[in-house]
């Protein structure tokens, strides 16, 4: 309880907090530029995610991948590594995930849908473990290699969705079959057709998983060594090479879930893309946000979500652009990379809690 | 250093206060927002709404021109309009809701992106009334409008045949969906009606938020003598329009779509636009709902006779009076069914 509490108190948390709130004040001196009133319009925005069932689920539902492509790129840093694919391997998870779920037919629900989940998160895991794999053999930087392997993703799923799966006449897959689906109907009709599904809880199950492995197992522990200091793993007698692999595969796994779930949960077919999709971006950011940790991870993916879905009511309620909602995530993704403000501006209350101490 | 914070407590405020008085003027003057109800006094409170799909309400496209058209019933008949953008193909779903569940009297979908989220919102809500443009979604509470954008292509197409200089004309669309082949073929079959020698090439883009892919492909046609391109392609025509500027006094054209393209890129580069009237019909269904005459359930088709599409009114700044004559003269044909313009090839 006590490590909890400190936890609360640390540093970093101060200062993510402390960065949250000015980029919430940035936003309302935006708004209030714009000649809008930014109470009511952040009042509606909390209105719109908690105001009624359906809203809260369907604020679930856009949190969820933003959790898993967090968790993604997250895993990967801790590795040492910067997985800028997450948008990539999002992309070949719904398609392995559409895969299994139009052209494998007549299984039964309970082992369609894992099944779907499962090769959609495969083909993740061995998209990011591509660029992986490459790092260690030849030493190429795993950025570039993401980066690039993102728009050779975009285009293979679209071919793959254009030529195999097509609904004749539309600019997107088939339906799949509904034994592969992981919608909760039940859940669903209860919060007034939010598009609630079991993405949502597996996304918090794999943060544990997360925080486990790394933390408790020793392949973790091997794989934070690399993170750390790869030459001193290395010496330690660590096979680097084969970390980093493995490391990449499970961020890619992350990933290629968020993928799978979009699909079978929410959509129930894959669209021909004409960019990468936001949230394996956005992974990005709620990973800073979380300060790569799996629980803070969680609370970023959360607060995105918030601000994201939330951002259509604001404009409904209260009229406010919902572009604005994207200048409070930019400038709150700014305070948190540009800490020494933050840190500048909470100093007189540093000291002054000093003071109190002595 | 308590200097510094202090210093920049007083910048902040001045900064403020600087801004503040910006702010003042500005929500004074213009009206730009999303909601505006509170503007019209007059009795009725019938409540319209619609959602954009992901190119966006001011994608100086069929977003945009329903949105100006519902502004335009606004000041004209004192409802209540209101617009939702939507960010991504998940959020559909939600927007749509969210005009549901505030009482709205209609709800517009706006491009075929959106059929099955609108399809699926209005089985759920059989009590609400919806309506949406470029596709068919058969439900009875739903009004569906298409166009016969092949059509007005082909009256585009009699143009270019007849005005080229290289006799190479080009297409450039934003997907290929069937909406987009619609207006690819169509054109194409207007060239041939006039210039059965012309050489015709059509590019595609990926998507229709690309105008960088727009401009490459622009760049590619005109590279290979190309001098008319018709673009059907939404914001990423837009780039198709920057590259042409790029080569003003080359001789190039562009021929606009959606709207009167020329008024925003100018008569210097815009041959002509072919119209599709979105507005007539946003205008059309949303007084069906005011007078209380709405039915749904049907698909309405608007071709060039019932001035659904067509060129634009200002073609004549560029292009003779005897080639809009003979344009006029396809007209009549189609419109009295002598001439049918293919769909697919």
């Amino acid at each position: 309880m006590n490590k909890f509490l400190k936890w609360f108190a640390s540093d970093s948390f101060i200062v993510s907090l402390a960065a949250i709130f000015m980029g919430l004040l940035l936003g309302a001196v935006v708004m209030f530029i714009g000649g809008y009133n930014p109470i009511t319009a952040y009042m509606a925005l909390l209105q719109s995610v908690f105001g009624s069932l359906d809203g809260f689920g369907e604020a679930l539902r856009e949190m969820a991948p933003l959790v898993l492509t967090g968790l993604a790129v997250a895993f990967a840093f801790r590795a040492g590594m910067f997985n800028i694919g997450a948008a990539g391997q999002v992309l070949m998870g719904m398609t392995g995930a559409s895969l299994i779920g139009i052209k494998v037919t007549g299984l039964p629900a309970i082992i369609h849908a894992p099944l779907a989940v499962i090769v959609g998160a495969l083909f993740g895991g061995l998209w990011a473990a591509l660029a992986g794999y490459i790092k260690a053999k030849r030493g190429v930087n795993e950025v570039i290699t993401t980066i690039m392997l993102n728009w050779i993703a975009l285009f293979l799923c679209n071919y793959i969705v254009r030529t195999f799966l097509l609904m004749p006449g539309s600019q997107r897959s088939l339906d799949v079959e509904s034994s592969s689906w992981v919608s909760i109907g039940w859940l669903s009709e209860m919060m007034g057709n939010a598009r609630v599904h079991w993405g949502i809880l597996i996304a918090i199950l794999a943060s544990i998983f997360f925080y486990y492995f790394l933390w408790k197992t020793k392949q973790g522990f091997e794989i934070r060594a690399v993170g750390s200091n790869p030459e001193a793993a290395r010496y330690a007698g660590i096979n680097v090479n084969k970390n980093i692999v493995k490391a990449m595969f499970i961020s890619g796994v992350l990933a290629g879930l968020a993928g799978a779930f979009e699909t079978l949960g929410v959509f129930h077919y894959q669209s021909i893309y004409s960019s990468l999709p936001q949230y394996g971006f956005n992974g990005i950011a709620v990973a800073l946000l979380g300060m790569t940790h799996p629980f803070g991870v969680l609370a970023g993916a959360g607060l995105f979500g918030m601000l994201t879905y939330g951002a259509s009511g604001m404009s409904f309620e209260a009229g406010v652009p919902s572009e604005i909602i994207q200048i409070v995530i930019g400038s709150i993704i700014f305070f948190i990379a540009a800490q020494g403000i933050v840190r500048f501006i909470l100093k007189p209350v540093y000291k002054r809690k000093k003071e109190k101490v002595l | 250093m308590k200097k510094a914070v202090k210093f920049s407590l007083f910048m902040l405020l001045a900064f403020s206060l600087v801004l503040a008085a910006c702010g003042n003027n500005k929500s004074g003057g213009t009206t730009s927002t999303g909601s505006e109800g509170e503007g019209g006094k007059t009795g009725s409170d019938i409540k319209i709404g619609m959602v954009t799909d992901t190119g966006g309400v001011n994608d100086k496209s069929f977003n945009q021109t329903s949105w100006e058209a519902l502004q335009a019933l606004e000041k004209e008949q004192g409802i209540k309009v209101q617009y939702l953008q939507s960010t991504g193909e998940a959020d559909y779903q939600p927007n749509l809701n969210k005009f549901v569940k505030g009482g709205y009297d209609l709800t517009w979908g706006i491009g075929f992106a959106l059929e099955k989220a609108l399809g699926e919102i209005a089985t759920q809500n059989p009590d609400s009334n919806f309506a949406i443009i470029d596709a068919a979604v058969d439900a009875p509470n739903v009004e569906s409008v298409l166009f016969s954008e092949n059509e007005g292509a082909f009256l585009v197409g009699v143009i270019a045949g007849k005005m080229t200089k290289t006799n190479k004309i080009g297409f450039v669309g934003g997907a290929e969906s069937p909406t987009i082949k619609k207006f690819e073929i169509g054109f194409k079959a207007g060239i041939e009606a006039v210039n059965p020698k012309a050489e015709f090439t059509a590019l595609y883009a990926s998507g229709f938020d690309k105008p960088d892919e727009g401009k490459a492909a622009a760049s590619t046609l005109y590279n290979d003598g190309v001098d008319i391109i018709f673009q059907a392609a939404g914001g990423t025509g837009n780039g198709v329009f920057n590259e042409a500027q790029d080569r003003k006094g080359q001789g190039v054209w562009v021929i606009g779509v959606d709207k009167d393209q020329s008024i925003d890129f100018g008569n210097e580069i815009t041959l002509t636009s072919m119209i599709k009237r979105v507005d007539v019909a946003i205008k059309t269904v949303s007084q069906q709902v005011i007078d209380g005459t709405f039915k749904g359930g049907t698909t309405t088709v608007l071709g060039l006779k019932e001035d659904g599409v067509g060129i634009a009114d200002t073609s004549s700044a560029n292009v003779p009076q005897e080639v809009l004559d003979e344009v006029q003269s396809y007209k009549e044909k189609i419109v009295s069914g002598e001439i049918t313009v293919p769909t697919v090839k």
